[in-house]
């Protein structure tokens, strides 16, 4: 799936410090891994809550994989790199990590 | 928040479901949590529905029942046997179902997170109905959802002082523990009440009991108390051992019979007492019942009659032809006639049907016939305890109350029936005599409270114009001058 175009939501509830860690994270993967087919879109539950019910979120912070499906969820603030990677299917589960 | 909301911390929150309003003395503290912990299949959602559906319907609070374990169609399946129309209270914004999905398959975790998705879904929902009550059932699935137990254990602790700080009135369900109360110790965030559903099967025999464990501030009834979950919803069997308080009637209702109320001091049995009717098998305890039962509705009473050996089609069909016709009592609506079988549920089952076709029927006269079949399906418990509540119960309401009781041939009826009728306030014999091979059947009464009785044997028949007495000796009724 190289060439497989991402669009990627963040939800968040105001600018917590895990989420700008969250979204500062998964900007650096993103360029890293995904550079030029890749879209973030970032939802703050406190401005638009009725959001959150769709994607069923409860936990903050929450990255869905929307495309490519099957849609997928990461949850926390994206610290680890190499999770984060399995969990957006970018690289083979148990493949990686320390 | 608005403000308009009368000052809360002691106050009760009705659940609407009367026994249960009873044994906590009003309801689920208003403002807190109540853990309502119980089995698979013990009821906890039902109980958490209906505490929300009253509360829109009854009480003008409308609810949000956050359902974490059940989708729309199973929560409408569940609640079918309510006669509730989920989606029209939905519709008229009286209740909010948020339907929470959790798979820890499709979600990895990485670093720091909390559950302030969960908080703010709640906290809309809340806000877009007003509600005043919220359900979670049950929110112990995040722990099957979510690995990391340490944020999940402080976000929940965090989830309850929110609550709490929103003066909301909330229920909780929660799979039964091993080892803890619940799987997961939610008792440890949820310390003001505590409900414990049962779900036991007995000798085949199934048996719902519901225990207020803890109720902080509150007095409530510490017994296991019966419940039953049918068409109408849950009923819970608020019995208490009352104290001897109730007034003692001095008017008389006859039996029906004018020789038998000749025989109970001339006016028949005290208002408001219990009689019962022992006899062997064939000596016409449902004939002297139905007679009773006849005469209630001939003064325009009320007569609710169990039956738990005939049906109601073959009580009638029978004693149309004693010639007592029974039929446009029952066509008129004074004579309801609940006819089941004994074996179908446990006890306490069935005094629970009962208890909820008094209040619902108000009747003058009661007839349990037989209560002996009745008691056969009484395991471990304390059959004498349970009775003892079910007639307490129909004397505070002044009902009289007949029951029949099957003695078993040969036997001496008075020593077989110790249990039951110490508790009977009139207490009639029925027997059967074989001589020169005929058999005679006599009437007796071995005690009646309060009034001059007869103390003879009289001969009585069976005919198709129903119980015929026979005269007594003239001084057989003594002392009806000074009765009472």
């Amino acid at each position: 799936m190289p060439d497989e175009y991402f669009d990627l939501r963040l939800y968040v509830a105001g600018q917590t410090p895990k989420a700008v860690r969250a979204f500062a994270n998964l900007r650096t993967i993103c360029e890293e891994h995904l550079a030029g087919r890749y879209r973030i879109e970032v939802i703050d539950l406190l401005e638009s809550p009725q959001l959150g019910r769709g994607d069923q979120i409860l936990a903050l912070p929450t990255l869905v994989r929307r495309l490519p499906s099957p849609i997928k969820k990461i949850i926390g603030d994206l610290s680890n790199t190499e999770r984060v990677l399995v969990g957006l299917d970018l690289r083979p589960r148990g493949s990686g990590g320390v | 928040m608005d403000n308009t909301a009368p000052p809360r911390g002691l106050g009760k929150a009705p659940t609407g479901i009367a026994g249960l309003d009873d044994i906590t003395n009003g309801g689920f503290p208003v403002g807190r949590p109540t853990l309502i912990v119980g089995g698979p299949g013990s009821g906890k959602t039902l109980l958490g529905i209906t505490f929300l559906v009253n509360g829109a319907l009854r009480f003008g609070e409308p609810g949000v029942l956050m359902s974490f374990e059940e989708n729309a169609e199973e929560l409408a399946a569940d609640v079918a046997s309510l006669g509730v129309d989920l989606a029209a209270l939905v519709d008229k914004g009286q209740l909010l179902v948020d339907y929470v999905h959790v798979d820890r398959s499709e979600i990895e975790e990485t670093g720091e997170y909390d559950l302030e998705g969960l908080f703010v879904r709640l906290d809309s929902a809340v806000r877009a109905i007003g509600a005043k009550r919220v359900v979670l059932d049950t929110i112990e699935s995040l722990f099957g959802g979510l690995s990391n137990e340490s944020i999940l254990r402080a976000e929940l602790r965090r989830l309850f002082r929110w609550l709490r700080d929103r003066d909301l009135t909330v229920v909780i369900t929660g799979e039964r523990g091993e080892a803890t109360l619940t799987r997961h110790g939610l008792e440890e965030y949820v310390t003001d009440a505590v409900i414990q559903l049962d779900h036991r099967v007995l000798d085949q025999i199934s048996t719902r009991r519901i225990r207020v464990v803890k109720y902080r501030g509150s007095s409530h009834g510490t017994n296991e108390y019966p419940f039953l979950i049918d068409a109408d919803g849950i009923s819970v069997l608020p019995l208490t051992s009352l104290t001897l308080q109730h007034a003692a009637s001095t008017e008389r209702v006859p039996s029906g019979l004018e020789a038998l109320d000749g025989m109970l001091g001339g006016a028949g049995y005290f208002r408001g007492s219990t009689i019962l009717l022992s006899g062997t098998a064939g000596t016409g305890k449902t004939t002297l019942a139905a007679h009773f039962a006849d005469a209630t509705c001939r003064r325009g009473e009320r007569c609710l009659y169990f039956l738990f050996e005939e049906s109601p089609q073959q009580m009638l069909r029978n004693m149309r032809s004693a010639g007592i016709d029974l039929q446009p009592w029952v066509d008129g609506g004074l004579l309801v006639l609940h006819a089941d079988r004994p074996s179908r549920h446990g006890l306490e089952t069935h005094l629970t049907v009962m208890h909820r076709l008094v209040q619902r029927l108000h009747p003058d006269v009661v007839i349990v016939d037989p209560i002996t079949n009745l008691l056969t399906v009484g395991t471990d418990i304390d059959v004498r305890s349970m009775l003892t509540r079910v007639i307490d119960f129909l004397k505070i309401r002044g009902t009289t109350a007949l029951f029949t009781s099957l003695t078993p041939g040969g036997a001496d009826a008075a020593a077989t029936q110790t249990v039951i009728s110490s508790l009977m306030d009139s207490w009639l014999l029925s027997t059967m005599e074989v001589a020169n091979r005929r058999r005679s059947r006599w009437l007796s009464i071995l005690k009646s409270r309060g009034m001059a009785h007869s103390n003879e044997e009289r001969e009585f028949h069976l005919t198709d114009r129903g119980v015929e007495i026979a005269a007594g000796r003239a001084d057989d009724v003594r002392g009806s001058a000074h009765a009472g």
